[in-house]
């Protein structure tokens, strides 16, 4: 019986820049204990935990600052509309959009790339056309494409990927027709850690005209994104996977696409002016934010903007690679470990099954320690049917993650493998 | 280390993991069922031959987690020879206790099944143990699409 709760040990990280003692002690989840073990948290991929300048954030907003926005003109409203604009700046500074009005707050990625489907598509896309995607998306950017194709008899095509998990750009280009009226790519895949190669696909696409939405809900927490040295047409994100709160997201489309797009939903805060014969509808980012808006969730994304850029993405992404890459020596290191996701350029995300041992089993039993790991298809099925495996444990990495921790997952998984024999 | 868990995972449960019974195709099956669990993936096909409402063969394959694995084994081995009334009886006993809604467990009712019984404690993990039931039910009323846990 070993129920004595273990002490990890803390070194400094390895030489990036990165104080993550002092992190951890931004995060009061971190001091939890799961089954009288210390949280080791490594299910990122699907959310990560909050900073306390973005718990703060929240509780100060409602007692100090909260009324509707855009509405009164009482103090309080004008406050709070402050405080939301202020984020919508943040959010433009972040991915250097070009103006802040190109920044529509949504509730998350897959609200954005049904946005982006419903209106740009359904304008767009006639029958007969087609949509193109990777064989690696999460099912937020298959579905709203599958039932955009529903509704308009377009063809969505898949560029396949490699053993390794990587998207095979020659493939990719000859699936560019002269009917491909959008590409629709994963910037970092949630089930692989792959990096999309989003230049060469941005490139290609454009030498035909053909605009590019990339779904940035895993390469944002991990790397530094520029929409405009990127030239993708639109690119979204969620909050939650960013430290900040679920339930806000946001949708990055060039001015010009954003403005010839019709409305996503109707109601209030989108128009400008409403009569029974007709709605005038009001100027971009408002035209696509009907009803009030997630307020503090908004706010409070803004908070965790302010708290990544401290550190500096960077100096996370310099961290976060030093951290994967130990955890890949580890394990491969571990007899009947496969790694599920191989490639070249890749996030901090560590898919891995074992031979005689269920992703379910795994997760349950490193629960029991302490470790949080998602076992599943994460949400990417045709990814699991490529490589013929019904699902995978993820130990998917964050900034307050450590060395020490990498070490408890694997002697956790070591000890999974003996009780299963 | 893992001693709290043993509830769950009893040496039956492994020992029908690794050596699931009744693992096979069935040729001359008169009913045949898929079942999935759309939030894992686990996946069952159940073959069943029934004679005059008696249980002669039952016998699955299928890809899942130790938990579904033992429990469609455990399942093959009770009811064949059962008459469908028995087996639909057993099946809402079995589903009553591991869904937990009984504050009073009786173990007795289940026989050899309560092993499983402590899935109960981890909701997370139900639906894997009731996979292989809900393939069964849909297999004696004759149903003959892929049945789902959702």
């Amino acid at each position: 019986m070993t129920s004595a709760i273990r002490s990890i040990p803390r070194r400094t990280s390895p030489a990036s820049g990165v104080d993550v003692e002092k992190i951890r002690a931004d995060f009061p989840i971190l001091n939890e204990t799961v089954h009288g073990k210390p949280l080791v948290y490594f299910d990122n991929a699907a959310t990560t935990q909050k900073p306390k300048a973005v718990i703060d954030c929240i509780r100060r907003v409602y007692e100090h600052d909260y009324s509707n926005v855009h509405r009164g003109v009482h103090t309080l409203s004008e406050r709070s509309t402050q405080l939301y604009e202020d984020a919508r700046e943040k959010v433009q500074r972040f991915i250097n959009a070009r103006h802040a009005h190109e920044i529509v707050f949504v509730r998350g990625a897959t609200e954005a790339i049904n946005l982006v489907a419903q209106s740009y598509g359904r304008k767009h896309v006639k029958a007969g056309d087609e949509i193109l995607i990777s064989a690696m998306e999460h099912h937020s950017n298959i579905v709203p494409w599958q039932m955009l194709c529903e509704q308009t008899g377009a063809t969505l095509k898949v560029a396949p990927i490699n053993r390794n998990g990587e998207l095979m750009l020659e493939e990719f280009e000859k699936l560019l027709s002269d009917r491909t009226r959008l590409v629709s790519v994963v910037h970092m895949s949630n089930a692989l850690g792959t990096i999309s190669p989003v230049a060469e696909i941005i490139d290609m696409a454009h030498r035909r005209g053909v605009p590019v939405l990339l779904d940035g809900a895993q390469a944002v927490p991990h790397m530094s994104v520029d929409v405009q040295r990127l030239d993708c047409d639109f690119y979204v994100f969620s909050g939650h996977k960013l430290y900040g709160p679920s339930g806000i997201g946001v949708l990055y489309g060039k001015s010009d696409l954003l403005d010839a797009m019709p409305p996503y939903q109707g109601g209030g805060d989108m128009i400008r002016r409403v009569t029974f014969e007709k709605t005038e509808y009001n100027a971009l980012p408002y035209k696509f934010e009907a009803g009030t808006p997630n307020i503090v969730g908004t706010i409070a994304l803004g908070a965790a903007i302010d708290y990544v850029d401290a550190i500096g993405m960077d100096a996370i992404a310099r961290y976060e690679y030093e951290l994967l890459r130990y955890a890949t020596e580890k394990a491969l290191q571990i007899q009947g470990l496969n790694i599920i996701g191989t490639a070249r350029y890749k996030g901090a995300i560590l898919s891995f099954t074992l031979d005689r041992v269920h992703p379910h089993d795994i997760g349950t039993l490193l629960d029991q320690l302490g470790i949080a790991v998602r076992a599943g298809h994460h949400c990417a099925m045709p990814v699991m049917d490529f490589f013929a495996i019904p699902a995978t444990a993820r130990a998917s990495l964050a900034v307050y993650n450590t060395v020490e921790e990498i070490d408890v997952l694997m002697d956790g998984i070591k000890e999974v493998i003996e009780v299963f024999g | 280390m893992f001693d709290q868990i043993r509830d769950l995972y009893q040496e039956v449960v492994f020992d029908h993991n690794r050596n699931p019974r009744n693992f096979r195709v069935m040729e001359d099956a008169n009913r045949k069922i898929e079942g999935f669990n759309p939030l894992c993936g686990d996946r069952i096909t159940l073959y069943v031959k029934i004679d005059e409402g008696l249980i002669k063969d039952v016998s699955f394959q299928g890809a899942g987690c130790a938990i579904s694995t033992a429990s469609a084994s455990l399942m093959t081995e009770i009811v064949k020879g059962m008459n469908e009334a028995q087996a639909e009886h057993l099946f809402e006993t079995f589903h009553r206790i591991t869904t937990g809604k009984d504050e009073a467990v009786n173990l007795e009712e289940l026989g050899k099944l309560a092993v499983l019984a402590g899935v109960r404690a981890y909701p997370a993990r139900v639906k894997c143990a009731t996979l292989a039931w809900h393939s069964l039910q849909a297999a004696l009323a004759n149903k003959e699409t892929t049945i789902t846990t959702e």
